[in-house]
């Protein structure tokens, strides 16, 4: 026969994928045929990271396939067509479509299954697993048409990841595990406690000590609750099953193969079953030759390596697979958990260093060997150093391990840095790549920024938890090298955007291009700019305006060009083309008519309306013709701009405060709305929020803004640096007892002096963390005037407030400007077709399909047309 | 694309492709005036398609599709434009991918390219 040997491939998981890319780096796909059987309905995807889904990953996205790598290697690829039986005597697969494939060798990758425990109507509608995009659909639509409560049957790392996502799509959790603690397997009694905490503090209910007996069916045979081992009922309407994963055994039993006591194919240190040498067997679907099924990525991806090397044959290649590594690090929940080497402190004669502040949630443990090694460890609430202690795991740390376990900042505290590194260590565990490879790959292939590092070595592509340490390593290893990492603002300027900010006022320069062509990187002069410099310079412009000469309207000549585009429409756009709409409410204070007002304007333009997270009312879906006539209402009954699109001030909270709650001691609500209207308008590096609580119990959540004020017996705290966000941080207390004068001056000089300093898109929290000297230097500046600069602050700021006038109130007043506000500039009467909208729970929401398929067949677009071309 | 001294009576057009370079084959769209340096405008075609035109700080003219391709949305006239090692693109204002306008290929995705249109201001 001529046909060259044949390479059958069970399961197109994470690990399958893996081994395919490992057969053509090693040229095998050149010289054999490979064909790969893949059950799922779509290939090998990134299960490791399936739960972003729910954080807004698209199933594409998710893809770890690319199609033109299989085509280009001639991989012959069936999607959705399972291996049925397997005959080893005839050496053939036969797949669920009927189709019959001879093999030479055979390799199983079929991954696990979740295990679901034998309790009566676990089948029930409602009951889910979670291991595959199609199980994350599914759960999504159950929980959003028939769900408002879920609950997790199992509490170790999955079932964490699970709750965190049903809580996330906005289903009351619960979780319900049968050990004393959560994450039994990673962390010891201190950890679980502190774990408990935290997790509870973020809204979930958890039960621990108690198994599930029974799912609990209505009539029609939908969950509706479950009993428990000790007695008790839990209502809910969902549950997800994530009690661990047992071995995708069956194929390999049925045809005879070796098979492990407690399930997994049982392979030797080359893959290779121990009942065929031409079939192996690796993933989570193999027990290796240590008698461990894995249930982890990395060590599947080393015997992926390993199979694909003995497959060749490869002799200076010999890979055996003799362990591995079990180090996690929870994702996505909210929460820092990891536990990395020997976590449980088994090994002779170890010894525990342990710190726990179970009033913050923090727990961190190491595990040190009788000579100084570092063995292991759990750390709960603050996993920062998880990469660097990760990867010196097995090796004597530089500094004592008390002052590696200690908070940073509190005397003791030390923090080691990924420089402490051996070139040995193992910074990426998922792919196996070490510090000396990173750095090679810095200096060897001119690797210079940490996307090229993660292309050129695959680190951080699996689980992305050594992501920090690798962006470390990257700029310590171009720093040393000489290479002098470019801060410059973007590809048009070589100078931060503070350093731009210094020139734009010293030299009153009051354009763009007036700055491109005189400070700009030569070869950006002359030119257009970028996306990033423009809305950039056009911010620092604005926030400049009086005291440089400028336009203080921000689509005023030049400076109309440079706002970004949702400052060019003074509006919000959404995914759809259509805006939104977002009058300012001062301090969340509204009569019934500015109410009444904008529900009119909402019902006869046909708006989706909602209350906002910022006390104010959103209005969606105005075309972009619409906005004036929108505004034209608005500003008629006394509204101005929100400045909802702007990195701008957007709203300051209150609370109601002394006047109705009988806690408050100082007038809130009236501070709020002084502030707002005080710095509406303030354009800023980026956007600046804003809260006043009438006393400490806080009800409007000041510690979370840029900065907060809370009311005190003598006046009032303010707070500065606070954030929401994906990176949540308390604000600092920046000085105590303020008088109404007081408060105000020391908010112009903080935020004159954030915007003066900050880089492009950085909050005050984020600043406050970069800049030198931290919370104390800025208070030295805007308190003590250390720079003597607090009085040419205040002005900036007084010319600000005192040149302030509504942009939209400007814009329905002008006509050229308003000429702009059509969908088409030869059709100004033509509505965008692509903008349309479908019905949802009686409002409307954008049409998707709509947007999909790209184009609505216009109705009499010659009509519409005609005559108008000339305008 | 042509390079225009600016003078109120020149109108934007757009060839449609035909292409026989027929002189009927150009469409006009507005007056030159319309366009700010620097911004864009959507304009609709007769058979339904939407291009977005741009002027750079020079005066230069571009014509591009107006979807865009990862979205979907009709939008990239409201875009910023700006020069990548020399060559003029338009950010989609969605989730900011860049295009060249010149060539339609998209910066961000080597896969990926919009139609682009011949333009001059006649
Ligand atoms: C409308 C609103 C959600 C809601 O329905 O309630 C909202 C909607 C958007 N938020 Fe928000 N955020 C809204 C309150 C919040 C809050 C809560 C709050 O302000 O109290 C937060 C957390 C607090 C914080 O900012 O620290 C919040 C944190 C964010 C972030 C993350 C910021 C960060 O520092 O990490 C973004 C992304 C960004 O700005 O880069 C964002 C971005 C956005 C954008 C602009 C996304 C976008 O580019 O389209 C959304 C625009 C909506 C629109 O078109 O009008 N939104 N967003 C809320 C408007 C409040 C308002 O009246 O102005
Ligand atoms: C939510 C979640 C989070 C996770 N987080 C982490 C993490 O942070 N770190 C980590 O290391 N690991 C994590 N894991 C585990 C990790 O995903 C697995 O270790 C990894 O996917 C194993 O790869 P595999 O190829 O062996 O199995 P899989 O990826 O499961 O692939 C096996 C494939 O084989 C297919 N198959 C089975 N039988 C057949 C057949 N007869 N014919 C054809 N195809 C078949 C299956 O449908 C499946 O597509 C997580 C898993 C989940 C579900
Ligand atoms: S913060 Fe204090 S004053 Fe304000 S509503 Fe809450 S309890 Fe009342
Ligand atoms: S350790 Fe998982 S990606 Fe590097």
């Amino acid at each position: 026969m001529s046909t060259p040997p044949t390479i059958v491939l069970v399961g197109h998981g994470m690990v399958g994928q893996r081994f395919l890319e490992a057969l053509a780096e090693r040229g095998l796909t050149a010289t054999h045929r490979v064909v790969v059987l893949c059950e799922e309905p779509r290939p090998a995807y990134d299960r490791v990271q399936l739960t972003s889904y729910f954080s807004g990953k698209t199933p594409e996205e998710l893809s770890m396939t690319d199609m033109e790598f299989i085509a280009a290697h001639g991989i012959e690829l069936y999607v959705g067509d399972p291996a049925e039986t397997v005959d080893r005597e005839a050496r053939t697969v036969t797949a669920k479509s009927g189709q019959v494939f001879e093999y030479d060798t055979l390799v199983l990758a079929t991954g696990s299954y979740p295990f679901v425990p034998p309790v009566p109507n676990k089948d029930a509608e409602g009951c889910f697993v979670y291991r595959t995009i199609e199980d994350l659909l599914a759960i999504e639509e159950y929980a959003r048409t028939k769900a408002t409560t879920g609950a997790v049957v199992g509490g170790g790392l999955l079932g964490l990841e699970a709750a965190g996502a049903l809580k996330g799509l906005g289903l009351t959790s619960h979780i319900v595990e049968f050990a004393p603690r959560l994450m039994p397997v990673q962390v010891d009694e201190g950890g679980g406690a502190a774990l408990l905490r935290t997790i509870e503090d973020m809204g979930l209910t958890v039960h621990t000590g108690v198994g599930t007996q029974e799912i609990v069916t209505d009539a029609s045979g939908a969950v509706t609750g479950m009993k428990l081992s000790d007695g008790s009922e839990l209502a809910t309407d969902l549950v997800v099953f994530s009690a661990g994963v047992r071995p995708r055994d069956q194929l390999a039993r049925d045809c005879g193969l070796t098979v492990g006591e407690r399930g997994g194919i049982t392979v030797d240190e080359q893959c290779r079953t121990v009942a065929d040498p031409h079939v192996f067997a690796i993933g989570e679907c193999a027990l290796a030759s240590d008698g461990r099924v894995y249930g982890l990525v990395a060590p599947g991806y080393e015997q992926a390596e390993t199979a694909a090397a003995t497959i060749a044959a490869d002799e200076t290649d010999q890979l055996s697979f003799t362990g591995a590594d079990l180090s996690t690090k929870l994702k996505l929940l909210g929460v820092d958990v990891a536990s990395f080497g020997d976590a449980h402190g088994t090994t002779d004669d170890c010894l525990d260093v342990v710190y726990s502040d179970s009033r913050s949630g923090l727990y961190k443990k190491l595990v040190i060997g009788r000579d100084g090694t570092l063995l292991g460890g759990i750390l709960v609430g603050d996993a920062d150093a998880y990469g660097t202690l990760r990867a010196l795991t097995g090796s004597v740390p530089p500094i004592s391990p008390e002052s590696l376990v200690l908070p940073a900042g509190s005397g003791g505290g030390a923090q080691l840095g990924p420089s402490a590194l051996p070139d040995e260590a193992v910074v990426c565990s998922c792919h196996n790549v070490t510090k000396g490879s990173i750095r090679g790959a810095v200096t060897d292939h001119q690797c210079a920024t940490v996307p090229e590092v993660k292309k050129c070595t695959k680190a951080g592509t699996g689980c992305g938890s050594c992501v920090k340490v690798l962006g470390q390593l990257v700029t310590a290893e171009l720093e040393a090298s000489g290479v002098v990492v470019d801060k410059g603002l973007c590809g048009c300027f070589s100078q931060t955007r503070e350093e731009l900010y210094e020139i734009v006022l010293a030299l009153r320069i009051n354009t763009f291009q007036d700055l491109l062509d005189r400070y700009g990187r030569e070869d950006a002069r002359g030119g257009d700019g970028c996306e990033i410099c423009k809305p950039a310079v056009g911010s620092i412009i604005a926030s400049l305006a009086p005291t440089i000469g400028a336009s203080v309207y921000v689509l005023d000549g030049e400076q109309a060009a440079l706002q970004d585009s949702n400052d060019h429409f003074l509006a919000n756009l959404q995914k759809n083309g259509s805006y939104s709409v977002v009058p300012r409410i001062p301090g969340g204070e509204i009569t019934p008519e500015g109410l009444i007002v904008i529900g009119e304007i909402a019902r006869d333009f046909g708006l989706y309306t909602k209350i906002t997270g910022g006390q104010r009312i959103d209005l969606f879906g105005a075309r972009v013709e619409q906005l004036p006539l929108i505004w034209a209402r608005l500003v008629d009954a006394g509204f101005e701009s929100g400045h909802a699109y702007g990195k701008a001030l957007r709203t300051v909270k209150s609370c109601v405060g002394q006047t109705w709650c009988r806690y408050g001691v100082q007038d809130s609500v009236r501070m709020a709305i002084d502030l707002e209207l005080r710095y509406r308008g303030l354009r800023s590096p980026h956007k600046l929020k804003s809260a006043v609580s009438g006393c400490a119990r806080e009800c409007a959540e000041a510690q979370s803004k840029d900065f907060g004020v809370i009311a005190t017996s003598n006046g009032w705290n303010l707070y500065v640096g606070g954030n929401g966000g994906a990176t949540p941080r308390h604000a600092d207390l920046l000085a105590q007892d303020l008088s109404d004068a007081e408060l105000v001056r020391l908010i112009d000089r903080f935020l004159m002096f954030y915007i003066r300093t900050a880089d492009r898109l950085e909050r005050t929290s984020t600043w406050l963390e970069r800049i030198p000297g931290g919370l104390d230097h800025v208070r030295d500046v805007v308190v003590e005037d250390s720079l003597g600069i607090c009085e040419e602050l205040e002005s900036l700021m007084a010319a600000h407030v005192s040149t302030y006038r509504d942009e939209w109130a400007e814009t329905i007043n002008n006509p050229e400007k308003l000429a702009r506000f059509v969908s088409f500039v030869n059709a100004p009467d033509t509505p965008d077709p692509v903008v349309g909208f479908v019905p949802e729970r009686d409002q409307i929401k954008p049409d998707l399909p709509l947007l999909s398929i790209g184009m609505r067949p216009l109705e009499n677009a010659e009509d519409v047309l005609e005559g108008s071309a000339q305008r | 694309m042509t390079l225009a001294p600016e003078t109120t009576d020149l109108k934007i057009q757009l060839r449609l492709d035909d292409g026989k370079g027929a002189e009927d084959a150009w469409f006009t769209v507005c007056d030159l005036s319309h366009l700010l340096p620097g911004r864009g405008v959507a304009a609709l075609l007769p058979d339904g398609r939407q291009v977005a035109l741009f002027r750079d700080r020079g005066g230069r003219l571009y014509a591009v599709d107006n979807r865009d391709p990862f979205g979907g949305a009709a939008v990239l006239s409201r875009g910023l434009i700006g020069t990548h090692q020399g060559r003029p693109f338009v950010a989609s204002p969605l989730l900011k991918q860049r295009f060249d306008l010149l060539s339609g290929q998209c910066l961000d995705d080597e896969t990926v390219r919009i139609a682009t249109y011949e333009v001059r201001a006649a």
